[in-house]
């Protein structure tokens, strides 16, 4: 080959960069080794870990846990899908039709038209449809809960750093829902858009989106939901209660956990064309072709990204997460209407069930807000006066993982942890908790 | 030589899944909620306030679970991966990936782990990411990694926002609004700077070299000046040798430079962009470091900061004490979240197992191999009726890929880049990268064949080339209604530009067309 190129040594392939900025000492990584060796290395570091099924979790919070059914990676290890990338729709056929009925089936669950190719997770669509508000409504406020989720407050603040304020809304301290009046005082003729989270983060149900809906658009706003997918097997879904943008996070579709390295942002929105031409990321329409009875695929408008636009698109996309789309359409099949349904049901009534028997213990407030809960809720632990830190460590001697402390997060809410029960675990698992909490609070 | 196509892909003509649907029909089981639960908390959905209960279920479609899994594997044998067959789609590096890593990035040792769990039981996944974090730095000579960033563009954003927090310490940041790149550098340079705020100025080529000329530089650099953000090597396959002297033309006007190494390829082992200066870096690790390109995603990328910035650098960084792994995020300078929790995990630990397993060595030979690749491809292709390498003068070896023009063949023939990419799977191929717009470039392609291209691959691909080209100057009808042997014939393409008929979901579609359209 070298003789075809014609060079007589592959050094002088090199030729564009100057000799003397070259590398020429050996890198100090380790030795070339097997594939028995890479192996046997990785999984010695790995047995250091302890999954959460080890144990029985009580963790939530932005990555939950859910049964993941056979089927999901069965189609996600095909090396077919794990392997491309972004071929047209004439030699990645099956990939733009995997991924028109991810963005169709997520139309279903939020109740909206149009929706996007898939992106990173819930914190950067949220952070995207703020961006979008602000871009069509020329406005350069946004306004937030105050019970959003910390980490995802943290992404949108470093999206609108310098160009969009982020102002927070009270919630009502004794029901956790927004507050009419601190809403209605903030939302102005300066607000790009009102953004609520359904479950909250705290794991309640916001019920006023209507009267939301209809203030951020008295206010020439936009009203934006960011929601978890689930949920809406049994909730009203944004698209009916006046979003016009929707996003969330896809993990529970059929993602596992995995430290946290599984997300999947969705984002939808009305099918306006002004909101369209700001999607900052690929649209994949269906389309027919010469050929009678057959689907095809394109882009919508795809000289509007970054891709074609570069500066001028004000936004950025690139490498998203197509094999978690198509990953989360495979579960949405699979479960169907009454599949996600029932799920939703079942996760409610665990979760609402092990409320009740935390707040049978002595010492413990659960939930703090008077609200109907989804899958998460606050437990309390004030009167205990043993840090969340302390009693996490007595519990897990009996194999439980605890809620996440969000003592530091919410210091107004004292000394309170978050916890997560959904359709995986079974009521000796909660009993089991109810068990070690009681103990561990002595 | 002109042996015709012979290829044909599977043609299901599959239905789109709500077309499968039937009433009644259900593919999974949920886990049963016990007698006792549900006599303890009653009819659960009468707790939701009426406005908030949904009114009927989500009309997602009603399948078996062998409808299900025929449905996917269908679409997946209509997707062409790079285990599929020659797929060198360029500025992508579309190398294989060893199978061992999806064991280990598959295994419950990572799926079970939740991100919040205490780190003394996540030790083992925190080690792999520390040492990741620290190869990363000696393969690029900066002084700490952070593996936050989810793809390549949102690695660029990070260093524009570090650029950003840089001059907003230094209290220079209002004067110094503008970035500077180049218009062959990805297009997320430019896009990541215009999102963090800044004014952009894009450089153009020089028509000789294909590169900025340095007195275009010079000029850009101004007071306003914030940083340059620039790919290099180019996707022209160019190293942009003047890097040194824009580097020290930027520092001179109190700039930072940041470079995007998604075309490292080349370059792993041979050049370390932070001893020559560049203040920031990334790397991609979903291109040089072999984790599988999961048909767009997810990727995951990693910036490197030299020492005065690495206080900069997105939180968590895994930390070692000796003893001990942790999330650090005690960094009260840092530009925050871009992401929740951690980064992309699989890939971090399928990146970790793809480096120990090369090596010092096994590194320094892929990349050799992949350049003697590119460049024995660009040979060949040269030798292609209306094919031509522009900037061929002054560069007539490249690095990690060449970036061709069809603009003879176009003038000569009317058969352009999208004809022939429409074309060439009828022949087996994956189709082409073209190029990022604006494309300086006329009718441009860009075949990017990575250090698992076989030779016999590439002398395919060089004879397909051929083929079509020869097609082209001879019949050029049979390209123009292309493609022939695909899984479907020609797109209509006017859903793209028309709201009135595109549609992005299922319902949508129904709506606008009706459900036998």
């Amino acid at each position: 080959m070298l003789k075809e190129i014609p060079v007589t040594d592959a050094e002088q392939l090199f030729a564009d960069i100057p000799k003397r900025i070259m590398y020429s000492k050996r890198l100090n990584l380790p030795h070339p080794t097997s594939e028995y060796e890479t192996r046997r290395h990785v999984e010695d570091l790995l047995s250091r870990n302890r999954t959460s099924r080890e144990l029985i979790s009580f963790l939530g919070a932005g990555c939950w846990p859910h049964y993941v059914p056979a089927v999901c990676d069965e189609i996600n290890s095909r090396s077919e899908f794990l392997t491309a990338y972004a071929g047209d729709p004439y030699t990645d056929l099956g990939r733009y039709q995997a991924l028109f009925e991810f963005q169709s089936m997520i139309g279903e669950l939020v109740g909206l038209d149009v929706v996007s190719y898939p992106w990173y997770d819930w914190g950067s669509v949220a952070a995207d449809a703020v961006r979008m508000a602000s871009t069509v409504t020329g406005r350069r406020e946004v306004l937030v809960p105050r019970t959003m989720s910390p980490d995802r407050l943290a992404i949108m603040r470093s999206y609108c750093d310098g160009q969009i304020e982020i102002t927070f809304v009270k919630g009502n301290p004794e029901t956790g829902q927004l507050d009419p009046e601190d809403l209605k005082d903030k939302a102005s003729a300066k607000t790009a858009a009102i953004y609520i989270e359904n479950p909250t983060y705290l794991g309640f149900i916001e019920t006023g989106c209507e009267d939301i809906a209809k203030l951020a658009h008295d206010r020439g706003a936009l009203f934006i939901a960011g929601v978890e997918p689930l949920s809406l097997g049994i909730l009203t879904p944004p698209g009916e209660y006046g979003a016009d943008i929707a996003c969330g996070e896809g993990q529970p579709l059929g993602l596992h956990p995995s430290y946290g390295g599984a997300l999947l942002g969705f984002l939808a929105c009305k099918d306006e064309e002004r909101l369209v031409s700001v999607v900052p990321h690929r649209l994949i329409s269906i389309t027919r072709t010469e050929k009678s009875g057959e689907w095809g695929f394109c882009y919508v408008r795809p000289e509007r990204t970054m891709f074609a636009a570069r500066d001028k698109a004000g936004s950025i996309t690139g490498t998203a997460t197509a094999l978690w789309a198509i990953t989360a359409a495979v579960y949405m099949s699979l479960l169907g209407p009454s599949g996600i349904q029932e799920l939703a049901k079942t996760i409610m009534e665990k979760s609402n069930y092990a409320m009740k028997r935390l707040a049978e213990i002595e010492g413990v407030r659960v939930p703090l807000f008077d609200a109907a809960h989804f899958e998460e809720f606050t437990v309390n632990l004030d009167s205990t006066r043993k840090p969340m830190r302390e009693i996490n460590r007595t519990l897990m001697k009996s194999g439980v993982i605890g809620g996440k402390d969000i003592s530091n997060e919410f210091p107004e809410l004292g000394n309170t942890s978050l916890f997560c029960v959904t359709e995986t675990h079974t009521k000796p698992d909660i009993d089991k908790l109810a068990a070690a909490l009681e103990v561990a609070i002595q | 030589m002109n042996e015709g196509p012979t290829y044909q892909a599977v043609r299901w003509n599959e239905p789109i899944i709500f077309e499968l649907s039937r009433k009644g029909r259900r593919g999974h089981s949920v886990p049963g909620v016990e007698p006792e639960i549900k006599a303890a908390v009653g009819d659960i959905e009468s707790r939701i306030p009426e406005r908030m209960r949904r009114k009927s279920p989500p009309m997602l479609p009603e399948l078996s679970e062998p409808t299900v899994i025929r449905h996917f594997i269908r679409l997946s044998q209509q997707t062409y991966g790079v285990d599929s067959g020659i797929h060198i789609h360029g500025t992508c590096t579309m190398k294989y990936s060893p199978r061992v890593n999806e064991t280990l990035a598959r295994s419950p040792k990572i799926t079970d782990l939740h991100p919040l769990q205490d780190s003394d039981n996540v030790q083992g996944v925190l080690a792999i990411m520390y040492q990741l974090q620290n190869w990363l730095c000696e393969l690029s000579g900066m002084a700490e990694f952070s593996l936050q960033p989810r793809g390549g563009a949102h690695a660029v954003f990070s260093n524009a926002r570090i650029i950003r927090e840089y001059h907003r310490m230094k209290g220079e940041l209002d004067q110094r609004n503008e970035i500077i790149t180049t218009v062959l550098s990805h297009p997320c340079n430019g896009g990541a700077a215009a999102m963090s705020g800044f004014k952009v100025v894009t450089l153009y080529p020089d028509e000789e070299t294909g590169c900025p000329d340095i007195d275009a530089v010079k000029k850009a650099v101004t007071k306003h000046t914030a940083g340059l953000l620039m790919t290099d090597p180019y996707d022209t396959g160019v190293f942009d040798s003047n890097i040194e002297a824009y580097i020290k033309l930027v520092h001179e006007a109190g700039g930072l430079v940041a470079v995007d190494q998604a075309n490292a390829n080349s370059i792993l082992g041979r050049l370390r962009i932070g001893d020559i200066g560049a203040d920031l870096c990334h790397f991609n690790l979903h291109k040089s470091f072999s984790t599988p390109h999961a048909s767009t995603g997810p990727g995951s990328a990693a910036i490197g900061a030299k020492p005065e910035l690495t206080k900069f650098l997105p939180v968590p960084i895994v930390a070692y004490d000796g003893e001990k792994y942790t999330l650090d995020y005690n960094r009260p300078h840092t530009i925050g979240k871009i992401g929740e929790f951690y980064g992309v995990i699989p890939n971090i630990v399928r990146a970790y197992a793809w480096i120990m397993s090369m090596g010092a060595e096994g590194l320094l030979e892929s990349s050799e191999v992949a350049v003697i690749n590119n460049n024995y491809l660009i040979k060949k292709l040269l030798g292609v009726r209306g094919v031509s390498l522009p900037w061929q003068k002054a560069h007539p070896l490249r690095l990690q890929e060449g970036r061709f023009s069809l603009e003879k063949m176009k003038q000569e023939t009317g058969i352009g880049v999208d004809d022939v990419n429409r074309r060439i799977i009828d022949y087996g191929l994956q189709d082409m990268e073209t190029s990022h717009e604006p494309w300086i470039i006329p009718e441009p392609f860009t075949p990017e064949p990575p250090e698992t291209t076989s030779k016999e691959d590439l002398d395919r691909f060089a004879q397909v080339l051929h083929a079509i080209s020869h097609e082209a100057y001879t019949n050029p009808q049979i390209i123009k209604t292309a493609p022939h042997n695909a899984a479907i014939s020609k797109i209509d393409r006017t859903p793209s530009s028309d709201p009135k008929k595109w549609a992005m979901t299922w319902r949508s579609y129904v709506k606008k067309m009706g459900r036998n359209s």
